[in-house]
């Protein structure tokens, strides 16, 4: 009986251990269909901006990003034009969770631990890379028919 | 032979690049700078180089002296974020990563919701703030936001929450006075955003008529209709009068003007009178032809 009853007890400790580990989302319930449309449209962003980057294109940046986080990217790709430049993000790996859905559901923040390698190229020619680790903060939100990127900066 | 000639042009090269004092190795970059600030890194060498810095909102491409200190300006680098710095010269390349930090609360983009909503509804009103600097980025240091709703008739309710990842929120009640209130968020009592929440009065309280003769009609008029705070019902608000009798049923459906609902009903003996706004229910009159 007692040895029964020390593994109820640890098993439920196991179950509160892994609850607390779990990232908090709150304080607006996010359904599992939310949260899958959130996390597709945060990766199809990332592929959006690593185009518009790679070829300085900045309306590739209009289907994934809006506001302070498109202002900020367009301004950086007219640089790069200016400059005679291209950033080039390889394979980025992601691996992030969204911490927090605000109660009238207008925007959801994730936290995103990302690695990728960065090259730039001079007039097309390679002059350099370095390998990448981040985490970024992105807050996005809702749209007619996506989720977009409003904020994306990485943590100092 | 060609071997031999490819080595001994590597090490010429490799020769000029040491002598100019310029190396593979690191560059001698701050590890994190203030949004907006200016700074200063130093250079080995001699000649030439090209320096490409890129990150989130800036791409600069500028041909510096090696050996010179490069410097920044305030205007430089003012967006936030994770940047690659690259010094090259003579194909060689130093490289360099670094944060551009965040500079001090400038702004805060605060979202109230609702902006219209019952009076006496507890945690029904949600601020969401988030924290910008004077260059639009995130500041993530943690700040403390003070929340403070005060209502028409001057009552205040006020919370304050620590901003995580940025972004801090409270629920508020709606007052029991309906109005405008305010609905104010602050950082350090220096950024201030503000936004009106309209209180508007809740369901009907309780719904009472009176009842008196007119020839052969009934005048039928309800008593000032109000929430259960007190606050008076929007005119506008329909009130169903109902007269139940023998002879069968006669239902007529009147707005509230000035707080209260007026109409006549045929005078039948024997009838049942009621009113009924929304799922509130009013008092019945039984009409036995002019008392009640």
């Amino acid at each position: 009986m007692i040895r029964w009853l020390f593994r109820i007890s640890l098993l439920i400790a196991a179950v509160l251990f892994a609850a607390s580990a779990r990232p908090e989302v709150g304080p607006r319930t996010l359904e599992a269909q939310t949260r899958a449309s959130v996390e597709r449209d945060y990766r199809l962003a990332w592929q959006s901006l690593q185009r518009a980057l790679a070829d300085n294109r900045p309306e590739l940046l209009n289907e994934y990003f809006v506001g302070v986080a498109k202002d900020k990217f367009t301004n950086t790709i007219r640089e790069q034009r200016k400059a005679g430049i291209q950033t080039l993000y390889s394979e980025p790996a992601h691996d992030f969770s969204v911490v927090f859905y605000s109660p009238e559901g207008l925007s959801i923040q994730l936290l995103d631990n990302v690695q990728y390698r960065e090259e730039i190229r001079d007039h097309g020619r390679s002059v350099g890379s370095a390998e990448v680790r981040a985490r970024y903060v992105a807050v996005m939100t809702p749209t007619e028919t996506k989720w977009k990127v409003r904020l994306l900066q990485a943590e100092p | 032979m060609r071997n031999a000639a490819q080595c001994l042009c590597g090490l010429l090269a490799l020769l000029v690049v040491s002598q100019a004092g310029f190396t593979q190795d690191a560059l001698r970059w701050p590890k994190s700078v203030e949004a907006g600030s200016s700074f200063s890194v130093p250079t080995s060498g001699s000649g030439p180089a090209a320096l490409y810095i890129v990150g989130p909102g800036d791409a600069i491409r500028r041909k510096v002296q090696l050996g010179n200190t490069i410097f920044f300006q305030p205007s430089d680098l003012h967006n936030a974020g994770h940047y690659l710095a690259l010094l090259v010269a003579g194909g060689v390349v130093q490289s360099a990563q670094f944060d551009v930090a965040p500079s001090q609360p400038a702004s805060l983009s605060f979202i109230a919701k609702p902006s219209r909503l019952p009076v006496a509804r507890a945690d029904a009103i949600s601020g969401v703030a988030y924290v910008f600097d004077v260059f639009h980025n995130l500041v993530l240091r943690p700040q403390r936001i003070s929340f403070a709703l005060s209502d028409a008739a001057g009552s205040a309710q006020s919370r304050s929450a620590s901003t995580n990842n940025g972004v801090a929120w409270v629920q508020m009640n709606s007052a029991a006075k309906a109005g405008a209130a305010q609905f104010e968020a602050s950082v350090d009592d220096a950024v201030h955003e503000r936004r009106v929440v309209q209180q508007v009065p809740g369901d009907p309280c309780r719904v009472r008529i009176n009842a008196r003769a007119s020839g052969s009609r009934i005048l039928l008029e309800t008593e000032p209709v109000r929430d259960c705070s007190g606050n008076a019902v929007p005119d506008g608000t329909v009130v169903t009068f109902t007269e139940t009798s023998p002879g069968g049923q006669t239902t007529v459906d009147v707005p509230l003007k000035r707080g209260v609902a007026r109409t006549e009903l045929p005078a039948q003996r024997g009838a049942v009178i009621s009113a009924a706004i929304g799922v509130v229910l009013g008092n019945e009159i039984r009409w036995n032809g002019g008392g009640q």
